[in-house]
């Protein structure tokens, strides 16, 4: 195998640049548009280059009207056209709202399998990067609450790579959450490699003592964590989730049976957040293996803060550690 | 000065401005009145369009009845809109596409989708009873205004595509101007001069609110100036000038032309539904007066002085009404239950292992009870 060549090293922005740029390539019915993604190349230069070698018909500015940039792209879609949009920002999808939930994740459903719609939602989002107000919002609940959409987020680049590619090719329409804080974290990529299937869970570090539950911005903080981990005693096992919607029960169950505990991780606040469904699902699944409630780190209950307060409320290693000392150890407990 | 920045003379921003009356070629009277720039449709059209009419009017009664007896979870009435459905559906080409509202049931039949199909979404059936590839229309669309994005989107699609001989209709309401959504689709629709046409039906009553506390523009048409798209102000009554207006934008769209506003004055009859009251908020002397200017009626008229409908054709034309009212309670009859297992078959290509857990305890639930 000609890894050399294969797996060249790049950040989680090159990675979903490389996916757009290879569907469009192979497949003529997809489209890319958004604010700012022709000539600017997208304000994280996700997009940098591809008008430059598509042409402006199949990657084009719209004018900036996020309701218009979803709506009309289920008019595409109806067409025959798989239309993969950018939201500048998480906050800035709120206006499509309306379009996502009564239409895309719908019309499926209320034409009886007549219509499929084919598009990918590409949301940067999460916080971690000193933006200012409505820049750092973790979204995600709004849409694993809505059936008919599937969301997904990717923690490595070469998941971004993977999923994107997999997004784009689904019949039905993706939310596709990319965690901003990490579009420029590097990493192997491997362009022939289809992964495990978009709506599977994978263990990115296996252990013993505990495991932990994170997806896109968070599996790296819950790695971070393992391995400080550590030195305190704990082996800890980390799954990202990738698919937040379909869930894979098999894969997060098995690991919880094993360990025997859960801490799951998120940066979107706790009450009624993704959280919560996934403490749920856990309990449901694992009562008899757990030897503590699955445990929550989230971001604080209020309102995005400015950049100089954010370090307190994210989530951190620390306070996964802090979770992870709280699930009731007995002595022999620990690895 | 923004270098980018378009400079419009008055002349070329006037011929965007609508009339200061709204265009007419046949009126209240059924007489022909001159109309430059637009043509009356041929004989063998305006037969064909009250033909419609009468049948669409039938239907549309014929479904209230159905409502009232219990058929038909609620019927949002669209007579007195008669000749903006009708004319509006008749106008289309073959490979035109329409993306109407839940008012919009006659025009659904005048575009040939069969009654009891348009129905099913009301009765409670499903939430769309027809092909929509097939029959090249959208779903009715319930959430208002959020169908004219889809409109300009499969619109612009066709463009990109390179078919040139698709064009896009959208029916509104006056309500709908009002969403944020009519304003992303009227500004993109000019921007990338797709080939749609907004419908807007102003039939005076969001609901209960009256047009005059819906908008402060001269009149709905006018606001297509603003999106540097023409605005067309016509008498919604008219099937005739509706007919002649909508085919003229559509052909004006496939050639390349851009995207129109059409605002079409008529006037919804009926309550918004039967479980509406519409003697709160309106008086019955100004229904009596609409009624006056019945669209059906003066299509009758018209074409009863211009020699195009006899004793013999009006007789023929109620016995098809009948028949076709009588076909639909027929098939609203039809006692058959939709099956609880289609729940779960179109949320997703594939179902999801949740929506099978779902649908076995479902399954169970049933075999338990039955």
């Amino acid at each position: 195998m000609t890894t050399a060549t294969r797996t060249p090293s790049m950040t989680m922005a090159q990675a979903l640049n490389t996916a757009l740029r290879d569907a469009l390539a192979d497949d003529p019915s997809v489209l890319v548009f958004g604010e700012d993604v022709g000539p600017l190349g997208g304000v994280f230069r996700v997009t940098d280059g591809l008008q430059e070698q598509f042409g402006d018909t199949r990657v084009f500015d719209t004018p900036l009207a996020e309701s218009a940039i979803v709506g009309t792209a289920i008019g595409m879609a109806m067409y025959g056209l798989r239309p993969v949009v950018e939201m500048q920002f998480d906050a800035f999808a709120y206006p499509a709202f309306e379009q996502v939930v009564s239409h895309l994740a719908k019309l499926r459903n209320r034409t009886r399998g007549g219509v499929s719609l084919p598009i990918v939602v590409r949301i940067p989002y999460g916080g971690g990067i000193g933006g200012v107000e409505h820049h750092s919002d973790s979204s995600e609940a709004y849409y694993t609450a809505t059936p008919g959409l599937t969301v997904v987020s990717p923690g490595t680049p070469q998941d971004a790579y993977t999923l994107l590619r997999q997004a784009i090719a689904c019949p039905d329409p993706v939310i596709f959450l990319e965690p901003k804080r990490r579009y420029w974290g590097k990493g192997a990529v491997d362009v022939a490699d289809t992964g495990p299937g978009m709506d599977r869970a994978v263990i990115r570090r296996e252990g013993a003592s505990a495991t932990i539950l994170a997806y896109g911005p968070m599996v790296a903080t819950a790695l971070e964590a393992a391995e400080l981990g550590v030195a305190e005693g704990y082996d800890l096992e980390v799954v990202d989730l990738r698919s937040l919607s379909p869930f894979d029960d098999e894969t997060v169950s098995a690991s919880v049976r094993k360990t025997g505990r859960a801490v799951v991780v998120h940066e979107a606040a706790s009450f009624g957040g993704y959280g919560a469904e996934v403490a749920a699902r856990v309990t449901e699944r694992c009562f008899h293996h757990l030897e503590a409630p699955v445990a929550r780190v989230t971001g604080l209950d209020v309102p995005y803060p400015p950049p100089k307060l954010e370090e307190h409320f994210l989530p951190n290693p620390e306070r996964i550690l802090d979770a992870v000392a709280n699930l009731q150890w007995e002595r022999e407990d620990r690895a | 000065m923004n270098p980018d920045r378009k400079t419009y003379d008055e002349k070329t921003a006037e011929a965007l401005l609508p009339t200061a009356e709204p265009l007419q070629l046949v009126d209240a009277r059924g007489a022909r009145v001159d109309c430059p720039g637009h043509e009356l449709p041929s004989d063998e059209q305006l037969v064909a369009l009250h033909r419609a009419m009468v049948l669409g009017r039938r239907f549309d009664t014929q479904a209230s009845a159905l409502t009232k007896q219990g058929s038909l979870a609620v019927y949002p009435s669209s007579r007195g809109q008669d000749a903006c459905q009708v004319g509006a559906a008749l106008a289309l080409g073959p490979k035109d596409w329409l993306f109407p509202t839940y008012r919009d049931s006659m025009a659904l039949v005048a575009h040939g989708i069969d009654p009891a199909e348009v129905l099913v979404l009301l009765r409670g059936d499903g939430h769309c009873g027809y092909d929509v590839h097939a029959t090249h229309t959208g779903p009715q669309c319930t959430p208002l205004a959020t169908n004219t994005l889809h409109a300009v989107g499969l619109a612009h699609a066709a463009r990109l595509t390179g078919d040139d001989d698709v064009a896009v209709l959208v029916l509104l309401g006056d309500g709908a101007t009002s969403e944020g959504d009519t304003h992303e689709a009227l500004n993109v629709a000019a921007v990338y001069r797709a080939p749609v046409v907004f419908l807007v039906q102003n039939n005076g009553y969001a609901i209960s609110v009256p047009f005059s506390q819906q908008s402060a523009a001269p009149t709905l048409a006018h606001k297509g100036i603003g999106y540097g798209m023409p605005g067309v102000l016509i008498d919604g009554n008219d099937v005739a000038v509706v007919h002649s207006v909508v085919t003229a934008a559509l052909d004006r769209a496939r050639a390349g032309g851009g995207p129109t506003l059409i605002e079409a004055v008529t006037y919804r009859l009926e309550a918004h539904t039967n479980a509406d009251d519409a003697t709160r908020y309106r008086q019955k002397s100004e229904v009596a007066d609409w009624l006056t200017r019945d669209p059906v009626e003066r299509s009758r008229v018209h074409l009863r002085a211009a020699g195009l409908l006899d004793d013999a054709a009006e007789t023929a034309l109620q016995a098809e009404g009948e028949k076709q009212a009588a076909a639909l309670r027929t098939a609203m009859q039809d006692e058959a239950e939709p099956d609880p297992a289609s729940l779960f078959a179109h949320v997703y290509d594939k179902p999801t292992a949740l929506l099978d857990e779902q649908a076995a305890r479902l399954a169970d639930e049933l075999a338990e009870q039955a």
